[in-house]
């Protein structure tokens, strides 16, 4: 297969949580009273963005791996 | 609770991905192998993520939670007892054959190994069974986000009724896989399978914590719910105490051995996955990388049903009829609760703006998925099995291209329709449903004898199969669970014995239809004339050279990986004990 699964993975994510960490920052704070008082979306949204990342640097290593041999 | 432009922007970058996955795949699928076994060359950890995915269907989802808040932790017997056994032996020792032979799928194995009419039978019967269970669980999503409320006021705002959530649910999410299984066929489903295991734990895990959170951690839920549910194995001496109607021993039987590894072991929408893999070794490797987050799923789907009765004295809403307010009540004139809202309740209850859409994104994944991995699993049985074994045998490789394709389009069509029956008459669902399992349960007795027992008869198996089927429908006939009136739950023929639950008669309408199939099967082989066993060699156990697997790493071999996965199994059933 051409294509890494882990890229469309990982950049899916990192876009997913980038969006949910800017808004946990910028958004409306009032929204955290049904989350418990705690800003899920700032905190699992960079969950996701390191995970994405994770991802996408395997992807990019294993293809260097393959354009070496 | 209303959706923002967060949420609807959230749902669009999936939308995006799904199909973006399917343009990029298109290039490279060109021929009917690459359209329907992925050119086997896809990796073990990715046939394993898709591998689960394809099973996690909304219905899985949402059923899950709601048999948690039923029968609590010991719906986990579902996973830990009812999938990861029969999941390790499907790698351990069924694998070979599959990959090892020269089959395309599943039914193409019983031609190889059997005869051509036990083939035509399990392929027919699986072919309608995946577009029809395709067509029921894109009901049941399509109704659930229709009842949520959610969707009503951008419905609203766009001049459509509630009523028509329920179309366009339906439609779009058709239209979607459509379009990516179209342009990249099983790679490209397998790989938006991986994509859809990440959003499904990526946005059920923010919710258990949510919820474990307020419920004052698991020893909170342990202090507000009923014993028997914070226990998988309490009261499974006898049928009379289990909180499923079933003992241990019918636990065991039932769903550990019949129904799971029936289910497991030779369901091709399953085995595909497993079946497009790069090598043997990744092939055999699959269930096995499967069954680890598979153990670990009772948490992320069967957790939420006990936290909604633990939190706040419960917050599973009580079950209404269908447009009106007056709740349904069960024989004891108590409302019913709406078990099925568990999930969609918690989402609603926990999440803020950002999170809900990741929430709704992640269930939108699930329903698609496993619509994709009946769909896949349905054009590569009815190309292969069907079209090109009694219609047309000799064609161009480019002309069952063609026909994958239209299957696909068909296949979705029908799926499509089956949702409007089915919200139509639910009864003639209920029935269609029941025919399938009778078809189902002696399927494994047959696939058993046909890879352990090299004088196992192509008449052998077909009779057995017959005859199995048969037992069941005869078994459902005579018997019913406790509280049911005969019809479509069972006694339709006369009621010689009561079962305390649906469960238990379940499990044993499976058990008995094992045992007539097993036993049918071996007593009309002997009387029949065996194979030259050097036909059988790649088919059979005993005349197939054994996989040789000392050049991998430890952490390669299917045997000590499944040796791991059972251990680990086991000590969480002892955790939980």
């Amino acid at each position: 297969m051409d294509l890494d699964v882990r890229v469309p993975v990982g950049l899916m994510l990192a876009i997913m949580g980038a969006l949910l960490v800017a808004y946990g920052i910028a958004g409306d704070h009032a929204v955290y009273a049904r989350s418990l008082g705690i800003n899920v979306n700032a905190i699992w949204g960079s969950v996701l963005f390191a995970t994405g990342a994770v991802l996408l640097a395997l992807a990019r290593a294993a293809a260097g791996r393959r354009g070496r041999s | 609770m209303t959706l923002t432009w967060l949420d609807w922007l959230l749902m669009l970058v999936y939308f995006a991905f799904v199909l973006g996955v399917g343009v990029a795949l298109k290039r490279s699928t060109t021929t009917s192998a690459a359209f329907f076994q992925a050119g086997r060359a896809i990796p073990a950890w990715v046939c394993g993520l898709a591998f689960i995915s394809a099973n996690l269907g909304a219905q899985e989802i949402i059923g899950m939670a709601a048999s948690g808040a039923k029968y609590g932790i010991s719906t986990s017997h579902f996973y830990w007892i009812g999938a990861i056994p029969a999941m390790v032996f499907l790698g351990v020792f069924m694998m070979p054959f599959y990959y090892g032979s020269r089959a395309r799928s599943v039914p193409e194995y019983l031609r190889l190994r059997f005869d051509e009419k036990t083939r035509g039978f399990n392929a027919i019967s699986f072919a309608l069974m995946t577009v029809f269970s395709s067509g029921i669980s894109m009901y049941a999503m399509a109704k659930l986000l229709q009842i949520l409320h959610i969707f009503e006021a951008p419905f609203a705002a766009l001049g459509l009724g509630p009523e028509y959530i329920f179309h366009v649910c339906i439609v779009s999410s058709a239209i979607v896989v459509l379009v990516y299984v179209l342009l990249g066929g099983l790679s490209s489903a397998i790989y938006n399978e991986v994509l859809q295991f990440f959003l499904i734990v990526a946005g059920f895990m923010p919710l258990v914590y949510l919820g474990l959170r307020d419920a004052g951690g698991w020893a909170g839920v342990v202090q507000t719910v009923p014993a028997s549910l914070t226990h998988a194995w309490r009261g499974f001496g006898s049928a009379a105490t289990s909180p499923m109607g079933v003992d241990a021993f019918g636990v065991a039987m039932g769903l550990g051995f019949v129904l799971s590894f029936g289910y497991w072991c030779t369901d091709f929408l399953v085995v595909q996955r497993a079946m497009a893999a790069d090598s043997m070794a990744a092939a055999r490797r699959t269930p096995l990388i499967a069954a680890v987050p598979k153990m670990l799923f009772p948490f992320l789907v069967v957790l939420p049903g006990l936290i909604a009765l633990s939190v706040h004295g419960g917050v599973i809403p009580v079950k209404v009829y269908e447009g009106s307010h007056t709740a349904v009540l069960d024989a004891l004139g108590r409302p019913q609760l709406d078990y099925d809202l568990t999930v969609p309740t918690l989402l609603l209850r926990y999440f803020p703006t950002g999170m809900l859409g990741l929430g709704l994104t992640a269930l939108l994944a699930s329903f698609m998925s496993g619509m994709a991995g009946n769909v896949t699993a349905f054009n590569t049985v009815w190309t292969y099995d069907i079209y090109q074994a009694y219609l047309r045998p000799r064609a161009s490789d480019a002309h069952y291209l063609r026909v994958g394709r239209l299957a696909t389009v068909f296949g979705i069509a029908a799926s499509v329709l089956t949702a409007y029956v089915a919200a139509q008459f639910n009864n003639i669902m209920d029935v269609l449903q029941l025919v399938f399992a009778f078809v189902n349960a002696p399927l494994l007795a047959t696939f058993l004898l046909g890879m352990f027992w090299k004088r196992a008869t192509g008449h052998g198996a077909f009779v057995g199969l017959v005859a199995g089927t048969a037992a069941a429908a005869l078994h459902h006939g005579l018997t019913l669970p406790a509280g049911a009136i005969a019809g479509v739950k069972g006694g339709w023929l006369g009621n010689v014995a009561t079962y305390p639950s649906e469960m238990a008669q379940n499990f044993w309408t499976a058990i008995d239809a094992w045992a007539v199939c097993f036993v049918v099967t071996i007593v009309v082989s002997l009387m029949t004339k065996p194979r030259d066993d050097r036909e059988l060699v790649g088919l059979v156990y005993s005349l197939t050279e054994k996989p040789r697997d000392e050049q991998l790493a430890w952490y390669q071999r299917p045997a000590i990986l499944g040796v791991l996965v059972l251990a680990a199994t086991a000590a969480l059933n002892l955790v939980f004990f």
